[in-house]
Order: C-alpha cells, then sequence, then structure tokens
C-alpha cells in the first residue's frame, strides 16, 4: 500500500512532526529547554533524598569502575526509565490529540506515534550527552562507551515505538487503557532496578519450592535497557552479550506486535476518534 | 460560462469510484470503557447506517466533478473516501497522481508555532518536500497575504487569517487531484476572488477538481460534471447543469404542504415601531393565485396586505430580494419609483408587479419594508418574510449567476461565406448554450 514515493514525503513529514512536538513542548516557558534537564534533575535530587538519605539504600559500587556515587547510579537508570514512560504515554495521547488532522488529511497515521517517540529520543540523547560530561567531571571516562550507549538508545526506540504504537490505537479504542497504563507504569518502575541495583534480586523458597524470582525478574525488558545503559555508563563494561541478545528479540518483536495492532485497528481510525 | 474540454476517451480516468459502499455505526449508547465491554462481551449496542451504497463513477482529467446532494446524503463520506481518510466497507476508490484534500483548512497547524514553521510542517502533511515548500514559499505567503505576520505565532492569527494561510498552503500543493469540501467561502472578497482565480488557473491547466457543494451557483458556474447522490446512492450522474436542474426539480417538489407552510411562515425577524403593519406578504402568479414556485420570466405580482393604526403620511414601502447565501438581488422601493400617497388612513395592499422575473433558479427569500417618507424609519420591517423558488423557465441560462440579462444573441456571418448580407438573428429563448461534456 505505501509506496516508495510516499515514504520519503513521510520521511520529511516525520522530521516536521519530531521537530513541532520538540518546539511545541517547551514553548512560552521561560526555561524553555531547560526543563528537559532539570525534569530528571528533580527527579534525581529527590530520589536521592528519600532512597539514600532517609531509606538508606546501600549504594553499589561501579565494577570495574569503581564509582560509588548514589546520583549518578540513579540517573543511568532513570533516563532509560523515563525515556520508556515519557514516550509511551506521549505516544499514547497523540492520536488523539491529532485527531483533527486525522480526520481532515491523509497520511500515515503511525508517523504520528513515531514522531512523538522520536522527540523523546532526541530529549534522551541531551540527557545523556549532559550525563556523561558530568560523569566524565567525576572520573568516569565514558567516552569509549558511548557508542554502545548509541545503539541501546537506538534499540529501546525501537522497543518503545513498538509500545506506543500498541498503546496508542489501543487507547482510541478503549479510552481507560491510559488510566490502566498509568498504573502499570508505577509498578512497571518498581519493577525495574532503578533505584535499586539487581543484586538484591534473589530467587525465592515458596513451600520447599524454589521459585526462579530472578529469571522472571529479567523477563521485563526494561531490566535489561537500565542494567545494559548502567554497564555502559557507570560499571564500564560490556553488557553480557546474552542480554543484549535478548532485548534484540523483545525489541523486535514488540515492534512487530504493534506495526500488526496498528495496521489491523488503523482503517476505522477516524471514525473512531 | 462555458464548460471545459470534454475528455478524450484514450485518457485514463484520474479518479476511479467503484462499487463503493460505507457503513458507519449509530451507537444507541457510546461507551469507551473496558468494563463495559467485558460485562457485555460487545463494545456497544448500535445500528449499521449505510452512509454510501454501491457508488461508482469516473472523473477524468481535467474535469470539475460536483458531489451534490443533501445534508446526510453521503457526498463528504465519499469526499473522505476518496482522500483515503474513510476506508470503505467494500469497493474501491483509486486516485492517480497527488492529491490533495481541502477538507479543513489548517487542520494541523500548531498554534504555538509561527506561520513560518506551520508551512513547512503543515506542507509535508500534505506530501510536499522542503525543496518544494521552499520555492513555493514566497507564492504561499503572498497568496494568503500575510507578510508582516509570517513570524508571529499562528495562535494569535484572527480565524481569517489562519484559514487563509491554511487555504494558501493547500492550494499550493500543486495537486493533479483537488478535493474540495464547501471551503469555497473563506476570507473577504477580494480572497474569494483570488481563490476563484486560482481554481481557474487550476482548471486551465488540465488538473482534475472534486468538490461538494450546496451552493448549486457555484457548482453550476464551475463544474461540467456531476453526480446527485440521494440517501448514500448514485441518484443521477452526468453534466453538471442537466444534474443540478433534476436535483432541483426533486427537491422542490419534495417540499411538501406543511413546509410550503412553513416557508410562508416568518423566515427571519421583524421589527418597527408599529403604526403601520405588513400583513401579508404574497407571490402571486400570472392567475393571480397565491404561489412559492414560480418560473425564470414568468409574469410575478408581489402584493403587501397593510393595515394602520394611525393615519401615515407618505409612506413608502420597499422589498428587497436575496439569496440564501445573503447576497441581495435588488432592492427597490416606491418612493424612488415615485408612487407615494400623501396619506393613508385605512387597510389596503401595494402590488409590485414585474413582467417578467429575470431572477435565475435557485431558492430567494422577500425581505418587505413599510416606513416612513425618510425610508429610514421603519413602521413594519419584515426580514425574509416569505421564502420562494425559482425554477427554470425562459430565459434558460445553466451557466451560473443570479439574474438573467436577457440580451439578445445575434451571428454575423461575412458576406462572402453567407452570401446576402442578412444577420441570423436569434431571440434569446433559442439559444442553446452547449452542455457540459457527457461522460
Amino acid at each position: 500500500m505505501t509506496s516508495l514515493a510516499e515514504l520519503s514525503t513521510s520521511r520529511e513529514m516525520l522530521v516536521n512532526l519530531t521537530l513541532r512536538e520538540l518546539r511545541g513542548k517547551y514553548k512560552r516557558s521561560l526555561l524553555g529547554w531547560s526543563w528537559s534537564l532539570l525534569n530528571p534533575l528533580a527527579t534525581m535530587l529527590i530520589f536521592t533524598l528519600v532512597f539514600r538519605f532517609i531509606l538508606k539504600i546501600p549504594v553499589a559500587a561501579g565494577q570495574p569502575s569503581g564509582m560509588k556515587i548514589f546520583a549518578f547510579f540513579l540517573l543511568c537508570g532513570l533516563l532509560p526509565w523515563n525515556f520508556m514512560a515519557a514516550g509511551m504515554t506521549g505516544a499514547m495521547g497523540t492520536l488523539i490529540a491529532n485527531a483533527n488532522l486525522i480526520k481532515k488529511v491523509y497520511f500515515p497515521r503511525e508517523i504520528l506515534v513515531v514522531a512523538n517517540v522520536l522527540a523523546s529520543t532526541v530529549s534522551l540523547l541531551i540527557e545523556l550527552a549532559v550525563l556523561a560530561v558530568a560523569l566524565m567531571l567525576f572520573g568516569n571516562i565514558v567516552l569509549p562507551w558511548l557508542p554502545m550507549v548509541i545503539v541501546l538508545v537506538a534499540l529501546q526506540t525501537l522497543f518503545v515505538i513498538g509500545v506506543g504504537l500498541l498503546m496508542s490505537v489501543l487507547n482510541v479504542y478503549f479510552r481507560d487503557v491510559q488510566h490502566f497504563v498509568s498504573i502499570l507504569l508505577q509498578l512497571w518502575f518498581y519493577a525495574t532496578p532503578i533505584i535499586y541495583p539487581l543484586s538484591l534480586v534473589r530467587d525465592a523458597t515458596f513451600h520447599g519450592h524454589r521459585v526462579p524470582l530472578k529469571f522472571i525478574y529479567q523477563l521485563n525488558p526494561m531490566v535489561g535497557f537500565v542494567e545494559a545503559m548502567r554497564d555502559c555508563l557507570y560499571n564500564l563494561r560490556f553488557p553480557p552479550v546474552g542480554e543484549l541478545a535478548y532485548l534484540v528479540v523483545v525489541s523486535l518483536a514488540t515492534l512487530a506486535l504493534g506495526i500488526a495492532v496498528f495496521t489491523k485497528l488503523e482503517p476505522k481510525l477516524a471514525e473512531e476518534l | 460560462m462555458i464548460a471545459g474540454p470534454p475528455p478524450t476517451a484514450s485518457l485514463a480516468p484520474a479518479v476511479v469510484v467503484e462499487g463503493v459502499s460505507k457503513t458507519f455505526r449509530l451507537y444507541h449508547e457510546r461507551n469507551q470503557s473496558l468494563k463495559v465491554a467485558l460485562l457485555r462481551r460487545k463494545r456497544a449496542t448500535y445500528e449499521e447506517l449505510w452512509a454510501l451504497r454501491d457508488v461508482s463513477f469516473e472523473v477524468f482529467p481535467g474535469q470539475t466533478f460536483a458531489l451534490i446532494g443533501e445534508n446526510g446524503s453521503g457526498k463528504s463520506t465519499l469526499l473522505k473516501c476518496i482522500a483515503r481518510i474513510l476506508r470503505p466497507e467494500s469497493g474501491r476508490t483509486s486516485v492517480t497522481g497527488k492529491v490533495s484534500a481541502l477538507l479543513e483548512l489548517g487542520a494541523g497547524f500548531h498554534p504555538e508555532l509561527s506561520g513560518r514553521d506551520n508551512i513547512f510542517l503543515n506542507g509535508s502533511i500534505l506530501g510536499l518536500s522542503k525543496k518544494h515548500i521552499e520555492a513555493k514559499f514566497d507564492e504561499i505567503v503572498d497568496f494568503a497575504g500575510l507578510e508582516r505576520f509570517i513570524d508571529t505565532p499562528v495562535k494569535n492569527y484572527s480565524s481569517g487569517m489562519y484559514v487563509r494561510l491554511g487555504f494558501s498552503v493547500a492550494i499550493n500543493v500543486d495537486p493533479d487531484v483537488l478535493l474540495v469540501d464547501e471551503v469555497l467561502a473563506v476570507g473577504d472578497e477580494q480572497f474569494q476572488r483570488k481563490c476563484a482565480e486560482k481554481f481557474a488557473d487550476l482548471r486551465a491547466r488540465g488538473k482534475t477538481i472534486v468538490i461538494v457543494s450546496h451552493s448549486l451557483s457555484t457548482v453550476r458556474s464551475i463544474c461540467d460534471q456531476a453526480a446527485w447522490l440521494q440517501r448514500g446512492r448514485l441518484k443521477l450522474l452526468g453534466p453538471a447543469p442537466a444534474v443540478i436542474d433534476a436535483y432541483v426539480d426533486e427537491v422542490h417538489t419534495e417540499r411538501g404542504p406543511e413546509e410550503e407552510a412553513a416557508a410562508t411562515a416568518t423566515v427571519g425577524a421583524r421589527w418597527g415601531s408599529g403604526e403601520g403593519r405588513i400583513d401579508r406578504v404574497e407571490l402571486l402568479d400570472e392567475q393571480g393565485a397565491p404561489t412559492l414556485r414560480v418560473h425564470t420570466g414568468d409574469r410575478v405580482t408581489m402584493r403587501l396586505s397593510y393595515s394602520v393604526t394611525l393615519p401615515i403620511e407618505r409612506p413608502v414601502f420597499g422589498i428587497a430580494i436575496n439569496t440564501l447565501e445573503g447576497m441581495q438581488v435588488t432592492g427597490p422601493n416606491s418612493r424612488e419609483a415615485g408612487c407615494v400617497p400623501d396619506r393613508i388612513d385605512g387597510p389596503g395592499h401595494v402590488d409590485i408587479t414585474i413582467d417578467r422575473l429575470m431572477l435565475l433558479p435557485g431558492t430567494y427569500d422577500l425581505t418587505v419594508a413599510f416606513t416612513d417618507y425618510s425610508a429610514l424609519h421603519p413602521f413594519d420591517y419584515r426580514h425574509r418574510v416569505v421564502r420562494f423558488d425559482v425554477e427554470p423557465g425562459e430565459p434558460r441560462e445553466s451557466f451560473g449567476g443570479v439574474v438573467s440579462l436577457g440580451g439578445r444573441w445575434s451571428l454575423h456571418v461575412p458576406d462572402a461565406v453567407a452570401g446576402p448580407a442578412e444577420a441570423a438573428e436569434v431571440g434569446v429563448a433559442e439559444v442553446d448554450v452547449s452542455p457540459g461534456p457527457a461522460t
């Protein structure tokens, strides 16, 4: 259905829509783009205060970097997480926010979702760049690991686009998806080693049976994304190849599922909105 | 105005609509919540509503094609199917070449962004490359007349500016096929003229235009082919003037007696100081019988029956005839016609007799006024008090406009060719304006 010519004009539209998201986001706010950095910074301060100083969560030392700063440990997990959360909720709202456009103009609708996620990707890259500079000031020479970080961001972008496509179109059909998602995100946040190290998760015994909790826990792809990012930036080591392979499989599968569901439900979109 | 060139048989159609059917769900109880969906095991109860039923036609390159019909007849749905915004349940639509749809102007503008940014954004949504937009940029801004405001966020635009910019971007996409839904009437008169010129230019360059419109006079003046949709079905397809005439005939016959009564009742507002009142306004045909349906060229009398509560000196009566769009066709009064009595002190009536009604087919509203000699102080002013229909008669003119000037046509042939110098004079009634091209 989508011809090549359509794809090339779609690319320009994608770029323009992404720019629209980015430009529109902080228009009319005094601090403008700095909000993109101030937000994770504020979260970091709050979490550090609560979890490090009140709840006294132990700080995992970077292996082999030797870094032992909770704020950095936290940010390495928080940034990929924020990307996922913002990308997903943003994608979910975008079809409804652009209902008028969908009802009046023909264009490949998935562009709206992709543009929204890409705008979040751009934010993530800026945040990561600042984080990398800060890490280097504190002695973590992350430069050799940056190409791997880029690969991870690309991979996670595919994953988030998949989730976004799926959720955005479901949300048009069932508006309570967004309420469900806000609960899901809370659960998902604590099921991901962002504020605590992965080493705290251990298998358990239940009525004499060994429950492979750690294995189940690691099925969560966000565990992989957060851990891999932390390996690159905090620990300064190459993430385990097995985990990377799992991330590739999960990302591609999620993307395929998202595309399949979106394509199935897309034709009726203009009526359902 | 004469219709554009007829399509040559060798051309492939620019737009194909083939057996298109589209249903909408008419929800009895709309719900978009999972809970209810799970409980009922279905999303909601609804009725299937056929918006389009097995519609087929072709539009050839260079044609200006109109979709006409009453509200809810499926015109706009069909246009959206052609634009691929809606997907039909069965059948298919295909368009050859680049399509631009003028369904809503400025859809996709971001309020916080400047006009400049929005031109690029909207242009790319409509399928323009950045290079193309850059090349067209000045033309777009100039056409919209927004040079001074192009770096202002569009949220600060007036609605007219907003629509003008939207139109300007959409029309400058340089489409092969342009789909237009009732957006011709945007902006002020000057902008409308520019739009009309742009449409004429597109047609002259052989672009295909499909237009949905309620304004039959517009359709008549610019379209060569038309499809009449009735409750989702294709009722008639053919040259625009013929289809419009058939449509006007049917729609007017369909107006039942109650509706006619309703049409006689006051349509618009009434005001005035009340010393004199216009009690009844009638349209009389040649035999003097009241009617609401006349033909072009008929002898028609408008009778204003009045009464007074006080003797009135030098009263003036006036009428005005307007199109439904609000354009005033004429507005004569008795003072200018030199028909002012010194004084009236009882009921009576005023007749305005028109020997040949030169209004072209359409629906018109009659407004009447009863005023003092200055014509500024109304005793009774009845806005749009009678709505009447004019049907095709003589002179017959099928290519738009509101009035016929009743000109006489004559063809003068040079001696060498036609022999004796004799002008072949043709009476107005016999003029045969060539109909639009047949498919």
